[in-house]
């Protein structure tokens, strides 16, 4: 990806909320400098001079809208996705999701975001042919299958924590849903083990 | 693993055949794709990449495409042969750089390339010769739907195929045309034509140059919303106005011969003969002069060079194709190297005996 002011690689991506609304930003190093010390002189940021390093995230929060505190601005950032964990705010600091949970996750925040990119809320476009297995809610798409992730972080706390009957609860979890939902290999191949 | 059949060969979009191919370099269709049952690349675990790696190959290997593919594994290449492979368009500069499992399936063609571990876990892409953006597209889709067969893509049915950015969610599709437009930079409008690009919301960069400056006066042209609107609609948007801007490129390359005759001559043929004798010369100046040459030669200013083979020396000069086709052993410079193999390539046989006082 470019930066959305030259030609040169954007390496921060930043996610402002203002006015109640969502920016992206994508800027090369010395853009971002710029634009981050813009909102320190306004008197945005609290850290010191010197050049930000990547994927910094005090700044981006840039000027509140009205209504917008900075209350509410931490509150949403500390917003979890269940299955991989992601917060909100490493979302905004990276500008990349965590799963394909966080679209239901942080729908209602990616929305204005998404409006904004794409001037459109709703995909028109190709679907899967396939249908979602019998039991699962078709409203939500593929986010039976995507539980696992879920799953799979709490198997691995489980085991760190020695408990290993919940382990083997998650990986039987885990093996059901996936028997229901991943296609099997086509004819003639079998999965390495 | 081929690669070094590769440095033999050229792929099949720098043929230089397909429609408008005097303008259109390529056409370009790709789609971004998830496993569902995964994290995202970014946040994945190095045993998460394996497993998409592993699944994501063992299933596209298997699926029945038409199609004979080759599996490359990238997080194992040496850096040149990953440099290798970007130059060639084979994967992006970002999954060369990118850390653990990932690899790339790509037919003999060099059509299509299916990346693994990217951003996202699957983008597919069909790059075809010329203009054929809807060609590039019924074979992307045929390619998605075997795929789709076999694994299961993330997908919501508001948000549509869900992706790591959501800059790609909805139809995950990037449609793309490289442009090689030499009489509208010398005219000094392209600016005019990218500011209206703007306005109907598509894409326009540079290719290859790292700066704001085009290297050798290639622009790629692509859209930026991926929601919304269907995979055909986004193909049109690309397709409607690409024959805009190749009236503008004709035109600017008859106004040049009318006006200009003997300014454009004496420019392309200095560049001609720079590249045939220079000793030392850069990447940069290469693609300016291989430009030019190339518009001289289909404005019929130069006779005795062919498409296909200017096509070519832009990938070829390129510092790891030049790296690998030196081998090892070689200890000159890129840039006396590149030299070097420009004077062989248009001085024919004879050049190996001149060049080898180096
Ligand atoms: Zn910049
Ligand atoms: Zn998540």
């Amino acid at each position: 990806m470019k930066c959305q002011q030259c030609d040169n690689p954007a390496v921060f991506h930043i996610t402002e909320l203002e006015s109640g609304s969502v920016r992206e930003l994508h800027l090369c190093e010395d853009h971002a400098r710029t634009y981050l010390n813009q909102n320190e002189d306004a008197g945005g940021g609290s850290e010191g001079g010197g050049a930000p390093k990547k994927g910094v995230g005090q700044s981006a929060g840039g000027p509140l809208g009205v209504g917008q505190t900075a209350d509410d601005l931490a509150a949403l950032d500390q917003r979890v996705c269940e299955m991989c964990g992601i917060t909100f705010f490493e979302f905004r600091n990276q500008g990349r999701l965590g799963c394909p949970h966080d679209y239901i996750q942080f729908e209602k925040e990616l929305e204005p975001l998404i409006a904004n990119i794409h001037g459109a809320t709703e995909h028109t476009g190709r679907r899967p042919s396939r249908a979602v297995p019998a039991g699962a809610d078709p409203a939500v798409g593929t986010d039976g299958l995507t539980e696992v992730i879920g799953l799979r972080r709490g198997m691995k706390e489980a085991i760190a924590s020695e408990d290993y009957e919940k382990a083997s609860e998650n990986r039987d979890a885990i093996r059901g849903i996936e028997d229901r939902w991943v296609p099997p290999l086509p004819s003639g191949q079998s999965p390495t083990p | 693993m081929r690669l070094d059949t590769l440095t033999q060969s050229i792929g099949e979009w720098l043929r230089g055949t397909g429609p408008e191919s005097d303008i259109v370099m390529s056409s370009r269709v790709r789609l971004a794709r998830n496993l569902a049952q995964y994290p995202f690349v970014n946040r994945a675990t190095e045993q998460d990449r394996a497993d998409t790696e592993r699944i994501l190959r063992e299933r596209i290997v298997a699926a029945p495409m038409g199609i004979a593919l080759d599996y490359i594994d990238v997080g194992h290449l040496e850096e040149v042969d990953r440099r290798f492979l970007v130059e060639r368009q084979l994967i992006s500069r970002e999954h060369a750089d990118a850390q653990g499992a990932r690899g790339v399936a790509i037919d003999c063609m060099e059509q299509v390339s299916l990346m693994i571990n990217e951003e996202d876990h699957l983008r597919i892409q069909c790059l075809h010769s010329g203009l054929d953006l809807h060609g590039a597209w019924e074979q992307i889709k045929t390619v998605d739907d075997q795929i789709e067969k076999v694994v299961p893509y993330a997908f919501h049915p508001r948000w549509g195929y869900l992706t790591a950015c959501p800059t790609n969610v909805g139809t995950g599709i990037r449609v793309s045309v490289m442009l090689h437009l030499p009489a509208l930079v010398i005219t000094r409008q392209i600016d005019k034509v990218f500011r209206s690009l703007h306005k109907i919301s598509l894409a326009v960069r540079g290719l290859y140059g790292e700066g704001s400056q085009a290297m050798g006066d290639f622009y790629q042209i692509s859209n930026q919303t991926t929601l919304g609107r269907t995979e055909e609609e986004l193909v049109q948007q690309v397709a409607d106005v690409v024959p805009v801007i190749i009236d503008y490129e004709r035109r600017a390359r008859e106004f040049l011969v009318r006006e200009t005759q003997q300014n454009v001559h004496d420019q392309v043929s200095r560049a001609y003969g720079i590249l045939r004798t220079a000793q030392t010369i850069t990447n940069e100046e290469t693609m300016q002069l291989l430009s030019r040459v190339r518009m001289g030669v289909l404005l019929g200013l130069i006779g005795d060079v062919k498409i296909a083979d200017i096509n070519s020396l832009l990938i070829r000069t390129q510092p790891a194709h030049l790296q690998k086709l030196r081998g090892s052993d070689g200890d000159s410079s890129d840039d006396i190297e590149r030299a070097r193999y420009l004077r062989q390539h248009f001085e024919g046989g004879d050049s190996q005996v001149k060049t080898s006082a180096n």
